[in-house]
């Protein structure tokens, strides 16, 4: 009754468990690269019904973000211009460009163009922009280059942890009012976060705001 | 052993090609697993939404519907409601006289206020007109032509109402072109006479050299109260 199992499954012990770790391992380090909003949203780039470049608009033209956003400072949403709003200027430039086709029958029919919505928070997290431009949270902060964008893309992850990050110590994330809309502001090198942000913080009231209903209802 | 490294080296490979890496631009709406919480069904706006027969989330204000909020409060103090459209502080003119009587700022004109002004005038009105207001914003360079120049005798003789109801409805430079449109839908009440405010304030910094009889009267800067030199004497 000896040699029922050879010598080898002496190790099977050794084998399960450094198999079992590293396919545990393989498989966590796959989960955290993959399974989260830095791969899942991050460089969605739809392709919209107009070519509408706001590298142009907002970086070469340097149009102010609130030009077509109008209410992004009263709203909680950042609203898309209406057709009205290019014809303000497309009604002579490029009045005849094909590109433009779809804006003109939009302004002339009343139909909204159909824009693809690049940045979607879940419906149970309630985002509120005016908030945000309004107390030093600059539109950069969560949207990215967008006046380097020829055409828009998902750049920041919006995740949860995204959020908490700035809510946990919003002092390192605000700006002075004034450069809210200003997405090439940085800060100088005499600005430091612990005095200067924290001064903003406290002048305009900012709450770490950690709690659940924050942002969920 | 050598295998089982190979094997796993392999295996990487495999989920990277297939899958990319993070930032790689996407053509396609990010996944979502089990997403009966991320999209409910309620309206948000400017979605489209099949509940209506026009299929818009954001409904067009049925016609007849009344504008809700604060009262404008003039700087007499008189409170004047949005809705009430053919107000004069609301369409910079009494309409009574057809659109000829035209009304000086009605709002209370403090440094807030201006500074209000030169914030919206920067966003609205620089791309065309210029920061200094001479009428050589950028849009000149691509192909825009007739923008007025606001230091002109023109601008400088029109009301403070006539201002308001041209940035307000617009105005065309000339029959041929399309000239200017007007900005009543993104710019609120208030904001427009705190443009027009602003705008006041730009034409008076380069009338310094002016003689006095060239002067529109409301500029004339009056003796005895020198800091009250925005005060419309319309």
């Amino acid at each position: 009754m000896s040699n029922v199992f050879p010598k080898w499954t002496n190790r099977l012990p050794l084998i399960a468990l450094v198999g079992g770790l590293v396919t545990g391992a393989c498989v966590i380090a796959g989960a955290t690269y993959y399974f989260t909003p830095k791969y899942s949203r991050v460089g969605y780039q739809p392709v919209q019904p107009v070519s509408f470049s706001h590298e142009i608009h907002a970086g070469q033209l340097g149009l102010d973000c609130r030009y077509c956003h109008n209410g992004v400072e009263k709203s909680w949403f950042s609203n898309i211009p209406a057709a009205e709003t290019c014809m303000r200027c497309h009604n002579s430039v490029l009045k005849d460009d094909p590109r433009l086709q779809p804006i003109r029958d939009a302004f002339e029919n009343d139909k909204p163009i159909k824009w693809v919505q690049v940045h979607k928070t879940p419906d149970y997290v309630y985002f509120n922009h005016s908030v945000h431009v309004n107390r030093g949270v600059s539109c950069v902060k969560c949207h990215g280059r967008v006046d380097q964008m020829d055409e828009v893309k998902h750049a920041k992850p919006l995740s949860m942890a995204f959020c908490l990050d700035c809510h946990r110590s919003p002092h390192e994330h605000v700006r002075p009012q004034s450069e809210v809309f200003n997405l090439g502001w940085e800060p100088g090198e005499d600005w430091v976060a612990e005095r200067d942000g924290a001064a903003l913080v406290n002048k305009m009231k900012l709450r770490t705001s950690e709690s659940c209903s924050a942002c969920h209802r | 052993m050598r295998y089982v490294l190979i094997g796993i080296a392999m295996g990487a490979f495999m989920v990277v090609a297939l899958a990319g890496f993070r930032g790689d631009i996407s053509r396609k709406p990010p996944l979502e697993v089990f997403a009966d919480m991320d999209r409910q069904p309620k309206l948000r706006p400017m979605e489209p939404n099949a509940f209506f027969k026009n299929g818009l989330s954001s409904q067009p204000l049925v016609k007849g519907t009344v504008g809700r909020s604060e009262p404008l409060v003039t700087a007499s103090g008189e409170k004047v409601y949005p809705f009430q459209t053919n107000h004069a502080v609301n369409k910079g003119y009494t309409i009574a006289d057809e659109a000829t009587n035209f009304v000086s700022i009605p709002l209370p004109v403090t440094m807030g206020f201006l500074e209000r002004g030169r914030e919206r005038f920067g966003i609205s009105c620089v791309p065309c007109h210029g920061a200094q207001g001479d009428g050589n914003g950028i849009v000149g360079k691509f192909g825009f032509s007739g923008i007025r120049d606001l230091h002109g005798e023109t601008a400088l003789k029109l009301s403070d109402g006539a201002l308001f109801k041209i940035i307000s409805e617009g105005q065309k430079s000339s029959p041929t072109e399309a000239g200017m449109m007007g900005y009543a839908s993104n710019i609120d009440i208030a904001d427009r006479w705190a443009i027009v405010a602003y705008v006041r304030a730009l034409q008076l910094s380069r009338l310094g050299n002016a003689k006095k009889d060239n002067v529109p009267t409301r500029f004339l800067i009056p003796e005895k109260a020198p800091e009250a030199k925005k005060e419309g004497t319309q």
